[in-house]
């Protein structure tokens, strides 16, 4: 069977394709117009069954026939087939925070997520960086070369905007104003994830994990063994993917995905 | 609203303008989120009526009632005794509390970060919407949580006719006689406005109401066991909230007559989701109308809500007062222990409302327990831990939800309660 798994995120539009065990993918930006962007996606790829997640998972399924599953559910599906081994799930996506504790079973047990403010997301960072005029994918390693941090207080976007622009003009390092920066969500990823209970491994998805600086913060402070999987923006989609196959089929790929190099 | 009563909601004072706006957003949301239901009971179609003439024709009712010389009590809480209320020939209507309506005019007198539903009490009053306020001889406040109380030093000071009620805060010998002194001066409070004396026959014929409402009730509950559920969470979440307002026999009346028809349903096996569909519990803080957010977004998800271990809901209604006694100290000592039993968040400690909710997960055949909280709710938010994790040791999963009246956060719930019914259906 052919299976697809669409994840409609607040930033970005992710689908996965499963054939025999190989994986195709595709990205595009969310825009202002998601159900076209989801359109154009799906167009080029013939599939048995798909699934969609992601904040805009009910709008698609106004429009193609699939079925529906939570993020939660979706990277929870995800994450135990990139990492055999995995029992909590971090995904810090766009505009969301999860944290996810699987049972040895790959069972979905307790979870976290953000409700009222976006704090520390993708979203916050891209901000962030703009602030201090640095692209997003460098913003992690920018942070990494400072030695100390310079003190943020503010988890308000617009506040910590502020801040950022304070602490330069008072001649504060821009790579210590970045370690700041990703300091100051840490404390607020920690206490969710330990409200699900940390385990190792650590599966860490979404966009933000492909920030270095994160990683490595989240490894220090959370004390656990992180493990990235390649394109980790994709783990939702994935597990919407998943979600189609029946059991065997999906222990068949558990810790087997591999992605198809472009 | 089948007739026009612009008159006497002028005569109430209202603002004629921002109360249409009202009813116009109550009666969309009514459409969209309980008559869009399938399969409805035949039965609801009273309750229907009811939200339908909510500030109509139950208003006119009160008002012809206080024409009888019959007085009209205001209340905010389940600690109130209704039965006092009915032995001397009152009316007993609950506030409802349960939208944001005026909450910029609350916000006035009111700390920002108070919970929605005094917020709600203020917002009403301010905003002049509710026919209720308006038409009350007496309004009750109670000591219960720390925001209620002082909240009602403020609202003393915007309505004339306001009575607060003081509470124990401990389940101890001391505490009971607390309770029962105050219900004693509510007592003589209610006979001095009403200028009506309780004795041995109204007080057991008030009794004697409250009591066979509450057993419909608790025939409405035990019928929700079923599987498949032969009634919607929301529709029996609505007659729990209609509880607060309607005639007490016209209710028992019609409660009883759905539950005749949810009779021949559970016989039949047949209900209003499919056997498999996932039963959740409901606990916590209560839904007042127009609250019903959080059971609209379970109900859509495809799982169905059983019970509610709410103060609109079993806590409030649970328990009966033994009328088997002759004398009136006799009879008032047997509703102050029917009211303390009361499981209410503001005692501590209260094992009794954990022993409760274990019950009803088990009565209920619940696969999962939503605990709802208001923001800022510090009573059950503060419990909302201990439950949390005396549930999930049982290995009764559960899921925490603190929000309030706003839709803000609507999208975000319905991710987590979506992943929260996956969980619980495997």
């Amino acid at each position: 069977m052919v299976s697809a798994g669409i994840d409609i995120g607040s930033r970005s539009i992710k689908l996965v394709i499963i054939s025999n065990g190989k994986v195709t993918k595709n990205i595009s930006e969310t825009t202002f117009d998601p159900l076209s962007v989801c359109k154009s996606l799906v167009k080029d790829f013939s599939y048995d069954k798909i699934t969609a997640t992601g904040y805009g998972r009910h709008l698609f399924k106004e429009h193609f026939e699939c079925e529906v599953v939570s993020e939660i559910k979706a990277f929870a599906l995800g994450a135990k087939a990139v990492n055999r081994a995995c029992r909590t799930i971090l995904d810090i996506g766009g505009q969301d925070i999860k944290a996810i504790s699987l049972d040895q079973d790959g069972n979905m047990l307790k979870f976290e997520m953000n409700d009222r403010c976006a704090a520390g997301t993708g979203r916050f960072l891209e901000i962030m960086a703009l602030a201090l005029g640095c692209g997003i994918r460098d913003f992690g390693n920018l942070a990494l070369t400072a030695d100390r941090a310079a003190k943020l207080n503010s988890m308000c976007t617009v506040f910590a905007e502020s801040e950022v622009i304070s602490l330069l003009s008072k001649g504060a390092p821009r790579n210590e104003v970045a370690l700041g920066i990703h300091r100051s969500i840490i404390g607020r990823v920690k206490s969710m994830l330990q409200r699900v209970a940390i385990r190792d491994d650590l599966v860490f998805a979404g966009g933000v994990s492909l920030n270095s600086c994160m990683v490595r913060l989240i490894e220090e402070d959370a004390c656990a063994k992180v493990f990235v999987p390649d394109d980790p923006q994709l783990i939702g989609a994935m597990g919407a993917a998943i979600n189609n196959l029946d059991k065997k089929s999906a222990d068949e790929l558990t810790g087997e995905i591999k992605y198809e190099r472009e | 609203m089948s007739e026009n009563y612009n008159q006497m909601w002028t005569e109430l004072g209202l603002d004629l303008k921002a109360h249409e706006q009202l009813l116009g957003i109550l009666g969309q949301a009514y459409q969209d989120i309980f008559l869009a239901q399938k399969n409805r009971p035949e039965g609801m179609k009273y309750f229907d009526f009811v939200m339908s003439e909510v500030h109509g024709l139950r208003i006119k009712e009160l008002l012809d009632a206080k024409k009888q010389g019959r007085i009209v009590v205001g209340t905010f809480c389940t600690f109130v005794p209704e039965e006092l209320i009915l032995a001397v020939g009152g009316v007993c209507v609950g506030l409802c509390a349960g939208a944001e309506f005026g909450f910029a005019e609350a916000e006035k007198y009111l700390p920002r970060n108070t919970c929605a539903l005094i917020k709600s009490i203020f917002g009403f009053k301010l905003g002049k919407v509710c026919p209720y306020i308006k038409s009350v001889d007496l309004l009750v406040g109670e000591n219960t949580c720390d925001g209620k109380k002082k909240a009602y030093e403020i609202l003393g000071t915007l309505h004339d006719k306001l009575y607060v009620m003081d509470m124990p805060q401990m389940k101890s010998d001391d505490g009971r006689s607390l309770l029962k002194v105050e219900y004693k001066k509510f007592q003589q409070k209610l006979e001095a406005i009403s200028k009506r004396k309780i004795n041995i026959e109204n007080l057991k014929q008030g009794i004697s109401i409250v009591n066979n409402k509450r057993k419909a009730v608790h025939r409405l509950n035990k019928l929700r066991a079923a599987n498949p559920a032969p009634i919607s969470g929301l529709d029996a979440l609505l007659i729990n909230q209609v509880y607060f307002y309607d005639d007490p026999i016209r209710y028992t009346d019609a409660v009883n007559k759905i539950c005749d028809e949810l009779e021949v349903r559970v016989a039949k096996n047949t209900g209003v989701f499919p056997v498999k569909t996932p039963r959740i519990l409901i606990s916590g803080c209560p839904m007042a109308v127009p609250n019903w957010k959080i059971p609209m977004i379970v109900e859509n998800a495809q799982a169905v809500i059983v019970g509610e271990e709410s103060c609109v809901g079993e806590r409030g209604t649970q328990n009966l007062v033994d009328d088997s006694k002759a004398s009136i100290p006799e009879l008032m000592e047997e509703i102050t222990t029917r009211y303390f039993k009361i499981d209410c968040a503001i005692f501590t400690p209260n094992p009794t409302r954990l022993d409760h909710i274990l019950h009803m997960v088990k009565d209920y055949k619940a696969d999962g327990v939503l605990h709802y909280c208001l923001q800022f709710c510090q009573p059950y938010q503060m419990e909302s831990g201990i439950v949390e994790n005396a549930l999930e040791d049982a290995n009764i999963p559960a899921l925490r939800i603190d929000t309030d009246y706003s839709q803000e956060d609507a999208g975000q719930i319905r991710t987590r309660v979506e992943a929260f019914i996956e969980r619980i259906s495997r």
